[in-house]
């Protein structure tokens, strides 16, 4: 017996009724159990295709199925095993996190003496616990984002869709949330994330997709799309100061970042010892070296153009 | 493992009403009590002060008389606002997405809506008839014409607050219906008048505003008497709940004004 995908997307188109045509027949599988990354540029399409899969935009044409349930048709049992953290907040910010969690529930048909048992474990799970009976509007901005994830656990959802969930949380925060999404997916929710920050997807993700003028320009696992990079980024720290002319090695491109910071970059099948010994005979003594950027970024970048990232 | 009660949508509906009520209630200096100061001071100036001079309307006491449209008046008003406020709110707030991205059947956030607004109307409504009784004679001789009047009337200004809601774009826009069609039609719906007194012209006219039946039917209701027949003003109000409502429902099911 074969497992229906968590999410698959064949042929799916949105114009909008200004013309613009954000999604240009966009197909896309994730499997169950997957933690998937969705990375475009600014006006890729992204927030468009997360829409239509949890109904907050119409389709033009195409079809959508959620573990095998086509979402179109069948919209209530579809949407019964989503659960989405979007990118902007969208509580009452005049209710308290206790009454969101606990109404939410409710429109999924949750019973409320269950639902009250259900809010105070995603509470407690979020670190909200103490804020339970505060206004939400009083909550910092990484509460809030913590607070919607919770309240897109408070139903167990089998497929739980993130957009940019850790957008200007400080880095503890974020590594809080990366955590509790981790926990989220060991215990078999499959989960599809788009974020802003690379190494957040290179770090949780094992598959992704790049999406760019509404189409899918790349997908596949993140080891094998990463294998493909063919280029290398270095940064090296000089002893000293750097000469005014820098040397020639062929195939690769040096830079000088500062007086005392060599920017390089060369092919992955060079030998790194010819580049080197080339700046040792030109009296450039290497103290440290650190991979230039994220490997993510980098291929994104390429795919993309040069776009903005995520 | 949180599952899912065996009638799902009755706990989603039960849900959304109960948000509504506790709204109702967390705000009643803003929802109860404003209608209930400007029904009493309607009461002392239109009815004690001026309607002492005016004499008998329609074979009551003109206090009486005005008795039925001052309080069905209050109804629509709270009804409308009430949904139109806390839609348009959710919309704007962008929490109306909660029900949007959940399983629920668009007839069961039409019907929570609609039912925290009617709850609204009927409250305040007996707050402005317990008021009225204070100052007048009227002692409902028809109570369950009252009730079903009151509450189909309620239904169709929280319909018709529900469509305006979701065409609004901004909160002026939840202000214009009221300013410019809800109050005139209110004033003009025989609130503090027979339409016997008016001439034929303008009888005609008022033939064609559904508050009218509301009105005669809940005066019918409290003091026995109307200037329409019974059936009319029912089918009439019917009429308006089932196309209100099938208009609702088709808003929701296109997502206008709430899904791209």
């Amino acid at each position: 017996m074969t497992t229906a995908p968590a999410l698959e997307i064949r042929e799916l188109r949105k114009i909008y009724a200004t013309g613009v045509e954000a999604l240009k027949g966009v197909s896309l599988s994730v499997q169950p159990g997957d933690f998937f990354a969705l990375l475009g540029p600014n006006g890729a399409g992204k927030s468009t295709l997360i829409g239509i899969v949890s109904s907050l935009v119409n389709a033009s044409s195409g079809e959508v199925r959620v573990f095998g349930t086509d979402l179109f048709a069948q919209r209530s049992a579809a949407m019964r095993m989503i659960g989405l953290v979007p990118q902007e907040l969208n509580f009452n910010l005049f209710e308290k996190p206790f009454d969101i969690l606990v109404n939410y529930a409710g429109f999924y048909g949750i019973p409320r003496d269950e639902a009250m048992a259900c809010a105070e474990r995603e509470l407690k799970r979020a670190q909200l616990w103490e804020k339970a009976q505060v206004m939400s509007r009083t909550l910092s901005g990484g509460m809030k984002r913590r607070l919607m994830i919770a309240r897109a656990m408070m139903t167990e959802p089998r497929l739980l869709i993130l957009d940019e969930p850790t957008a200007g949380v400080d880095i503890e925060i974020r590594r809080g949330m990366w955590r509790t999404l981790r926990e989220v997916n060991a215990a078999g929710t499959t989960v599809i994330l788009t974020t802003h920050y690379l190494e957040e997807a290179e770090s949780l993700c094992r598959n992704l997709a790049i999406i760019d003028g509404g189409r899918i320009i790349e997908q596949g696992p993140m080891k094998a799309l990463l294998a493909k990079l063919d280029v290398e980024g270095f940064v090296l720290d000089i002893d000293g100061t750097l000469p005014a002319t820098l040397p020639h090695v062929e195939g690769v491109a040096l830079a000088a970042e500062d007086a005392h910071t060599l920017d390089l970059e060369m092919p992955r099948a060079m030998d790194l010892n010819r580049v080197f010994a080339t700046l040792d005979a030109a009296g450039i003594r290497v103290r440290s070296m650190r991979t230039k950027s994220n490997r993510l970024e980098e291929l994104f970048v390429r795919l993309t153009g040069n776009k903005d990232a995520a | 493992m949180s599952t899912p009660s065996r009638h799902p949508n009755l706990v989603a509906f039960a849900t959304i009403v109960r948000r509504e009520v506790m709204r109702i209630l967390r705000i009643w200096g803003q929802t109860l009590v404003p209608p209930a100061i400007t029904m009493t001071l309607y009461f002392l100036i239109f009815g004690s002060l001026i309607g002492s001079r005016i004499g008998e309307m329609g074979g009551h006491d003109y206090m009486d008389f005005i008795v039925p449209g001052l309080v069905m008046m209050s109804i629509i008003q709270n009804s409308y606002g009430n949904i139109s406020s806390s839609f348009f709110g959710a919309k704007f707030g962008r929490h109306v997405e909660e029900l949007l991205v959940s399983p629920m059947p668009n007839i069961v956030i039409l019907a929570g809506y609609v039912a925290g607004a009617v709850l609204r109307g009927v409250l305040v409504g007996i707050i402005v008839l317990g008021i009225a009784m204070l100052f007048t004679h009227v002692r409902i001789p028809h109570p369950f014409v009252m009730l079903s009047t009151v509450v189909l009337g309620a239904t169709i200004f929280s319909l018709a607050g529900f469509v305006n809601a979701v065409y609004a774009k901004k909160f002026d826009d939840i202000a214009i219906v009221p300013t410019f069609i809800l109050t005139p039609l209110t004033y003009l719906g025989g609130v503090f008048y027979s339409v016997k007194l008016l001439p034929e012209w303008a009888q005609a006219l008022t033939y064609a505003n559904p508050i009218f039946y509301m009105v005669n039917a809940f005066r019918y209701g409290l003091l026995g008497g109307s200037d329409v027949p019974l059936g009319t003003a029912y089918a009439i109000m019917i009429g308006f709940v089932i196309g209100l409502g099938a208009l609702g429902l088709w808003l929701l099911k296109r997502g206008i004004g709430l899904r791209s």
